[in-house]
Order: structure tokens, then C-alpha cells, then sequence
């Protein structure tokens, strides 16, 4: 492993984590982000899946990415990436039925997350095929991360449930537990990745982005004279 | 390239036939003239398109062939079992496809007259294609598609359990609307096409946790021993036969809340999804609309007097 991992490798493995996680810093990848992680079943495979794509992607467009005309650059990408994506959808189907039902459509839409196209266009563009390929690897695990987080919290509070086992009994089950409708709705993802986002912040302040404008505050007694 | 080169001397009778290939020489010639082209001429551009198109055609094309079968199977192995399911059949550990064949008997149903229609092979007949076949479907009224499924299969896949030559349940299968998306399911009633035994949704993708309790085994339950039909107050009710007369419009409705059963009509109520009005009201609106006279009010009547099998 050492003679794979250097420092070099190590460090394109380990910053996406943390550092410079896709979600949190790069805020990409939101969308599915929200959709899938109301259970933790299906936010582990939807992890995995896109692990996999980002890094055989990254891998496959870093070994041709000196011949490709920068014309038709994102094309060529989308290609690489979409053709992926269906075989990962196809391999879902035929050999986890149930989890490929769960996930719906949302495997297919693997294709449009920003962080495949992010760390193709980022990274592998200008990086060789084996550092791509574990860029893709660690960004894909930064993300997996965050999904897993933001799943424990929506399928215990939502449904007192971890992965399909029961944690909190449920009052309709004669339990203790009044679950929150809310944590199994997409918005709720929205504010755990906040809260994350901020914790992280709070504990790297070097993350925190610079004021790029200030908002003027308007003195009191100025506004409502219309 | 360095790499094709260095798997070539791996697969070496593969490269010396290659090598002697007069079309292969020439290609190579070609290949290496366009990748010492400039990344943005014209011809490169072309080129580095059309093999990459090549490329993922023949992998996308690979994986969808190759694990056709296996989804294939995978499909009517879920499908099986869900009828098993709904049939209250379903055992764990049991082998699927065997308990299937022996117990269940598919049929197909004309919908409009109510009669099998023995020319078809229910086994490869196919409702939700048929539905989408304009030869083999027909457009629903606005006024009656209280299911919002605008069209319909002209005949209708039946599952029949029977046990010693008579029919002990029916398994008819209905879709419809519901918050944001087409919900397919089963409803399997009692011989007298009136008692439901159970209710299965297999396709559905309503809000996880609200609409999505569709699914939950415990508000499924809820619907056992419930009345599609209302039923008049006949005196032959009293002696526990079901006439045609006796049989009105369908009634069976979710409701807000929880069902009253000291409450008289609460035969036809089942309890609403808490959080989920717009998925009930989808159900409501299927099962009436499966079980009307555009569904299959007309086949149950017949399967209700010809076969005799009024409890």
C-alpha cells in the first residue's frame, strides 16, 4: 500500500474528506444530496454508485486527456460519465433489484451531479490517470460522508429507524417515539447540511469564504416612508 | 496508447494476427496520423467523437444485453412475489416461482364485458404495455377518470387462487394517481367479489414515511374484511347471500383519521395516511375507479353468479 500511497496520493485522498469536501466547501452535488437520504440503505448505495463513477470517469477521461478537442471538451465528458451511469444502473438492477426500485431515477441523475463533472473538468483534465482515478475515490468518499451523516439523522428522527432496524419505537407502535415528518422530506437535508456546513466552519475558520460584497444596513427610521 | 501497446505483447497472438490484417495496418496508420494531429483541427475533432461514441455504444450496449436475463427474471420474480403477497400466500424462504405456478392461475379479462378472453397467453400479456398501445387500449372520459390514468388497457391481467377447483380469492390489479406518482397495486377480494383480503401497492413513489406508508404492513392490515360495494338493506343479506341486487356503486373510501367500527358504514372505511391527504384521495380514487363499471364491476359480476360463489 505505501508504494500506492505516497504523500502525494494520500493527500488528493484524504483533503475531499474535510478539507475540501464537495459538499460542504465546493457546495456541489445538494441536489441528490437532498433526495436520497431519507433511509440509509439507499444513501449507502447511491454513495457507492457515485464513488464508482466519479473515480472510473475521472480515471477514463485523465488517460485520454491530452487528445481531446477542447471544442467539444464537456461533451466528450458527459459521454464518458453517462455511459457509466447506465452500466452502474444496469449492474443495480440486475443484481440489487430492491435498492435499484428505491433509488428510481436518481441513479440515473448520477449524470448531472456536479461532482463527477466537477473533479473531470477540475482535476483529471490536468492530472494522470491514477491520481484521477483516486481523486475520484476520495471526493466520491467526501461525499458518501456527508450523505451518511445527513441519513442517520432523517431515518432516526423521521422514521426511528437505522437502516430498516428499529432504534426509537414509534408511538403508532404503541412506543415512546413521536417522529418528525419533516426529517423525511427533502428540505430537512437542506438544513442538516447547513448545520454541517456551519460546524465545520466553526471548527476550520479558514474555510469560511471572504465578503465579496457588504450588505448596507439601512439606520432605523429610513425605511417606510414610501 | 502506452498502455494498449503494453497489453498487446500480453495478448501476442491476437497482436501477430492484428499485424498481418492489411485493414488493421492501414487503421493504425490512420490512428496515429489523427493523434498527431492538433487537439482542435477539424478532422480530430470528428474523429476523437466518433470512436468515443463507438466506444461507450459497444459498453452501454454490452451491460444492457448481458444483464437483460437476470433483470428479466429479477422483474417477474418481484412481480410473483407480490401477488403472493397480496394473496396472503407469501412464505419466507419459500421458492417463489414454484409456490407461484402451483397456487395461482393468471387470467385475462376483457374489461368491458367482463368475460376471459382465453385467445391470449396470459403469461406474456402485459397490462401496463397494452395500456400504452393505442391498438390495445382505450382513452378514458375526463368525467369517469376519477384515476387520472387517461387511458386503460382494453383487457386486464387477473390472478385467481383457487384451492380444490374453486375460486378462493381474486387478485385484481389497479393504478392511479396519487401525490406524485402513478401507484400499482393489487387488490385481492374474498370469492364474493365484494370482502377485501388484503391490499399491495409495488410501484409507487409518494413521499418516504407519508404517502409512502402505502406500503406499511400495518395499514395494510387495516383493509382486511372491508366492503368494496355498498351493500342494500335485502333480506337476503340477512341470510348471508350476496345478490346482484343486493350490490351498489363502490363505497370502500379512506377517511381522516381513525375508523370508528362501532360506527355504521365503516365497513367501506379504511384509515386515511396521517400527513398524506392528496395519496389517500389517490387511493380512494383507485380502487373506486378499478372497482367501477370501467374497471371490473362487470367481470365480477359474472364470476359472482355464473360461478356460484356467493358466501
Amino acid at each position: 500500500m505505501s508504494a500506492v500511497l505516497n504523500d502525494e496520493t494520500k493527500k488528493v485522498l484524504v483533503t475531499p474528506l474535510v478539507n475540501d469536501n464537495p459538499i460542504t466547501l465546493q457546495v456541489l452535488g445538494i441536489c441528490s444530496a437532498l433526495a436520497v437520504t431519507s433511509q440509509m440503505s439507499t444513501s449507502l448505495i447511491m454513495a457507492l454508485a457515485l464513488t464508482l463513477v466519479t473515480a472510473f470517469s475521472s480515471a477514463a477521461i485523465s488517460a485520454i486527456r491530452n487528445h481531446i478537442p477542447s471544442s467539444i471538451r464537456i461533451i466528450v465528458q458527459m459521454t464518458i460519465i453517462a455511459s457509466l451511469v447506465i452500466v452502474v444502473d444496469q449492474i443495480l438492477k440486475a443484481f440489487a433489484y430492491e435498492i435499484s426500485k428505491q433509488l428510481s431515477v436518481f441513479v440515473g441523475l448520477i449524470i448531472t451531479n456536479c461532482i463527477v463533472m466537477g473533479r473531470a473538468e477540475g482535476y483529471a483534465m490536468k492530472n494522470p490517470p491514477l491520481e484521477s482515478f483516486i481523486d475520484g475515490i476520495g471526493n466520491g468518499l467526501g461525499y458518501s460522508l456527508i450523505l451518511i451523516i445527513v441519513a442517520f439523522f432523517r431515518e432516526t428522527l423521521g422514521s426511528g429507524k437505522l437502516l430498516g432496524i428499529e432504534v426509537f419505537k414509534l408511538t403508532k407502535d404503541g412506543g415512546w417515539y413521536d417522529p418528525n415528518g419533516l426529517m423525511l422530506l427533502p428540505p430537512s437535508a437542506f438544513f442538516i447540511i447547513g448545520l454541517i456546513i456551519w460546524g465545520v466552519r466553526q471548527w476550520k475558520p479558514n474555510q469560511v469564504e471572504k465578503v465579496e460584497f457588504k450588505i448596507m444596513s439601512i439606520a432605523h427610521g429610513e425605511g417606510g416612508h414610501h | 496508447m502506452l498502455d494498449k501497446k503494453m497489453s498487446c505483447k500480453q495478448l501476442e497472438g491476437i497482436c501477430a494476427a492484428l499485424d498481418k490484417n492489411e485493414q488493421y495496418q492501414k487503421f493504425k496508420v490512420y490512428r496515429d496520423k489523427v493523434l498527431a494531429l492538433g487537439n482542435d483541427s477539424l478532422e480530430k475533432t470528428i474523429a476523437i467523437a466518433v470512436s468515443l461514441c463507438l466506444v461507450c455504444a459497444v459498453l452501454v450496449s454490452f451491460a444492457a444485453v448481458a444483464l437483460k436475463p437476470l433483470q428479466i427474471d429479477n422483474k417477474a420474480a418481484d412481480m410473483k412475489k407480490n401477488i403472493l403477497d397480496v394473496a396472503g400466500l407469501l412464505e419466507e424462504g419459500a421458492d417463489i416461482n414454484s409456490a407461484f405456478a402451483e397456487k395461482i392461475e393468471a387470467k385475462i379479462v376483457d374489461l368491458e364485458t367482463g368475460d376471459y378472453v382465453e385467445n391470449i397467453n396470459a403469461d406474456e400479456f402485459d397490462q401496463r404495455k397494452a395500456a400504452k398501445d393505442p391498438a390495445q387500449s382505450v382513452a378514458i372520459p375526463k368525467d369517469k377518470d376519477i384515476a387520472h390514468i387517461r387511458v386503460k388497457a382494453k383487457y386486464a391481467k387477473v390472478f385467481l387462487v383457487k384451492e380444490g377447483g374453486t375460486i378462493k380469492s381474486i387478485i385484481l390489479p389497479m393504478h392511479g394517481y396519487g401525490l406524485w406518482s402513478t401507484l400499482y397495486g393489487f387488490l385481492s377480494v374474498d370469492a364474493d367479489g365484494q370482502t377485501v383480503q388484503s391490499i399491495n401497492f409495488y410501484d409507487q413513489a409518494e413521499t418516504p414515511g407519508l404517502g409512502g406508508e402505502v406500503v406499511n404492513p400495518n395499514w395494510r392490515a387495516l383493509w382486511k374484511g372491508k366492503k368494496v360495494y355498498a351493500e342494500t338493506d335485502q333480506p337476503s343479506l340477512e341470510k348471508g347471500l350476496i345478490t346482484e341486487a343486493d350490490i351498489g356503486e363502490p363505497a370502500l373510501s379512506l377517511i381522516k383519521g381513525v375508523v370508528d367500527n362501532t360506527k355504521p358504514g365503516s365497513q367501506y372505511q379504511v384509515d386515511g395516511l396521517a400527513g398524506a391527504t392528496l395519496t389517500s384521495t389517490g387511493v380512494t380514487n383507485l380502487v373506486r375507479y378499478w372497482m367501477s363499471n370501467e374497471g371490473f364491476a362487470p367481470y365480477l359480476k359474472k364470476v359472482r353468479t355464473v360461478k356460484g360463489v356467493k358466501s
